[in-house]
């Protein structure tokens, strides 16, 4: 037996020939064009989008195709992309009370102006398998269409909490930039746009945890769902050549605020807090969890006792981002063999200056060239 | 060369920023320099920071060396030494007194580097004091104030239990007697080249995002007690290939019955010295 040490240029190509294939499966099937996993897989797409932060079905499609259904995989396509893509414009502030919406509950009042929309959602499904979808001839039956439309605005819950003052007015959006984390290295203690494009970006799995662990005593927050709502909204832009606005696209949002009870301080009444959470496409365990996180921070920078790692800055900020996270994970399968003699010499001399006089020396010194 | 990109993959304005954090670098010796690092088609952890740097450093006449574990064959060096041929179309090399920029990850050359070549780092984790206080604010603090006592007395805790230092990689040093800082998992043996070293060493941290330098001729002193002075690794044999006894050597296991092959990890300068021997001969 003998073992190959360093690997090389042609190894890696036909490792790389070889995923290709695999990538493939079998080729009596037929191959998937990423239009399909954009229609039919779309909630993974909007999860790549997320975490790969941009917006672009098609090609978060594409890198889900490429990436074998591997979301983070895919999600670092689409970031090694967009890093390179040319910044022409920042849009205005989203306008969420104007979505579109295609589902919005809140779980804090039985009936709200606008309604409850359920829409498409998973809840109150009864989790079994259906057989119908093992082939790919499923018939579907057409939902019913209501009789009135949506109204085209849809007021904000929290905006009427907020019209009784029982919640905590939200500080006025500063004048500058806001941070972008893309742009900017990030240096603490961060403020809260930044955390929420940390957030946002971050991933599901871990936002998700962390907000779960503020529910069960790691944190201190007591979440009411005041409104989840999913649906479009347009992006505007306003061209400084232009002096006017225009609508340049539309966006799939999941917007969800977050109501938490606050008892009262010396300075401040006893009153309802906030946390926010807003991502791309249809992503509601992912705005939920940010939500969660984004008040336990708040609870943090207000100068609550911190009672769990969600009110961490740096251990949620830093350890949020599952591309640098599996990097530099996955970056331990790279040689390491200069490191690796190191520890062996420190240890082997180590054993020499405790073994006995007469004692063997490691196996490792038996045997070699000489 | 590809013409989807700019290049050096990167945009110049990303390229300016990167060399105004460099430039600070280089005017505080061993001072860790936030940047805003950028997504790469590599992974976070397998050579960003480096990556980057190198990437704002080419021009279209230098001649580029990657190494990993001092070889020029290890997949990862291969992989990113094709990546600047393929985006930068710039002159690569295995030679390192050919090389104006080498990449490095976890070694420095053997061969003396000479004034005028760039040899960039590849760095995991850049905050020496980071496995004894997690938190980058009061890391930052520790150095603002240069308060490295807890340094000292991990060192010390080391020789107290275990009667020596038993750090053997990543082995800290202190830059222009200000600041400390990790040379990138090298192994301690290569920390003596990092002093007066005619050429100028960069580390790039692209997760961590913070570039830091050691300008040519620096004094870099890597830390220990009188009573227990800094020392190197050793071999009790040469490199089964060369015969080099002064290089740092791999242990290849060849056999499954406890055979073992010691040679030289550069492999470039393993390469040169059996040339010379094969011409003398």
């Amino acid at each position: 037996m003998y073992v190959a040490v360093k690997g090389g240029e042609r190894a890696i190509r036909n490792a790389h020939r070889w995923l290709a294939e695999e990538r493939r499966g079998d080729p009596d099937l037929p191959e998937l064009d990423p239009a399909q996993l954009r229609e039919q897989l779309a909630l993974g797409c909007d999860r790549v989008m997320n975490e790969g932060s941009l917006y672009d079905p098609d090609l978060a499609a594409l890198a889900l195709k490429q990436a074998r259904g591997d979301t983070v995989e895919a999600a670092f396509l689409l970031r090694a992309f967009r890093t390179t893509l040319p910044r022409l414009a920042a849009s205005v502030p989203v306008e969420t009370a104007g979505m579109r919406v295609t589902r919005r509950v809140s779980a804090t009042f039985k009936d709200i102006p606008g309604g409850q929309i359920l829409g498409p959602t998973f809840d109150y499904t009864h989790r079994l398998l259906d057989e119908t979808l093992a082939g790919t001839d499923a018939e579907i039956t057409p939902a019913a269409t209501a009789e009135q439309p949506v109204d085209p605005a849809v007021p904000r819950v929290m905006d009427i909490l907020d019209a009784d003052g029982m919640i905590q007015p939200e500080p006025a959006a500063g004048d500058g930039e806001p941070t972008d984390l893309t742009r900017e290295p990030l240096l603490f203690p961060v403020g809260r746009d930044a955390w929420l494009q940390n957030l946002a970006r971050g991933d599901e799995g871990f936002v998700f945890a962390l907000g779960y662990s503020t529910q069960r005593g790691f944190g201190s927050t007591h979440p009411f769902v005041g409104e989840l709502r999913v649906g479009t909204v347009d992006l505007v832009v306003e061209p400084e050549e232009l002096g006017f606005p225009i609508v340049i696209g539309e966006v799939e949002l999941t917007e969800c605020e977050m109501v938490n009870q606050f008892l009262g301080s010396k300075t401040e009444p006893p009153q309802f807090t906030r946390g926010y959470g807003l991502v791309f496409g249809h992503q509601e365990r992912k705005a939920m969890g940010m939500a969660l996180v984004d008040r336990a921070l708040r609870n943090a920078a207000d100068g609550q006792e911190r009672r769990g790692p969600a009110m961490d800055q740096e251990f949620v900020l830093y350890h949020s981002d599952n591309v640098q996270a599996s990097g530099f994970v996955e970056h331990l399968k790279l040689p390491h063999y200069v490191d690796f003699q190191g520890e062996l010499e420190t240890i082997r001399r180590m054993r020499e200056a405790a073994a006995p006089v007469d004692g063997a020396q490691g196996a490792g010194e038996e045997g070699g060239e000489r | 060369m590809s013409s989807t990109y700019n290049f050096a993959y990167l945009d110049e304005q990303t390229k300016r920023m990167l060399r105004r954090a460099i430039l600070k670098a280089v005017a505080i010796p061993g001072y860790q320099v936030p940047f805003a690092s950028r997504d790469m088609p590599l992974p976070y952890g397998w050579g960003t920071g480096g990556i980057q740097v190198t990437a704002a450093l080419l021009g279209q006449d230098d001649v580029l060396k990657v190494i990993d574990q001092g070889a020029d064959d290890t997949t990862n060096a291969v992989s990113i030494r094709a990546f600047f041929a393929r985006t930068a179309g710039v002159a690569t090399t295995e030679r390192t007194a050919e090389a104006t920029v080498i990449q490095t990850r976890h070694r420095i050359p053997e061969r003396p580097l000479h004034a005028g070549q760039i040899l960039v780092f590849q760095v995991p984790i850049p905050e020496p004091l980071r496995f004894l206080e997690p938190r980058e604010r009061e890391t930052r603090r520790m150095h603002g104030l240069a308060d490295y006592g807890a340094m000292h007395v991990k060192l010390y805790e080391d020789v107290a239990r275990m009667g020596r230092i038993t750090t053997s990689f990543a082995y800290p040093v202190k830059v222009a007697g200000r600041y400390v800082m990790d040379p990138s998992p090298i192994p301690k043996f290569d920390n003596p080249k990092l002093h007066d070293c005619p050429a100028l060493q960069l580390f790039g941290a692209g997760r961590e995002k913070r570039v830091y330098a050691i300008p040519p001729h620096t004094t870099v002193e890597s830390l220990d007690f009188e009573d227990h002075p800094f020392e190197v690794q050793r071999w009790d044999r040469p490199c089964g290939l060369c015969g080099s006894t002064k290089s740092y050597l791999d242990e290849v296991v060849t056999d499954d019955r406890g055979g073992r092959l010691f040679c030289c990890s550069d492999t470039d300068f393993c390469r040169e010295r059996r040339d010379r021997m094969e011409a003398g001969r």
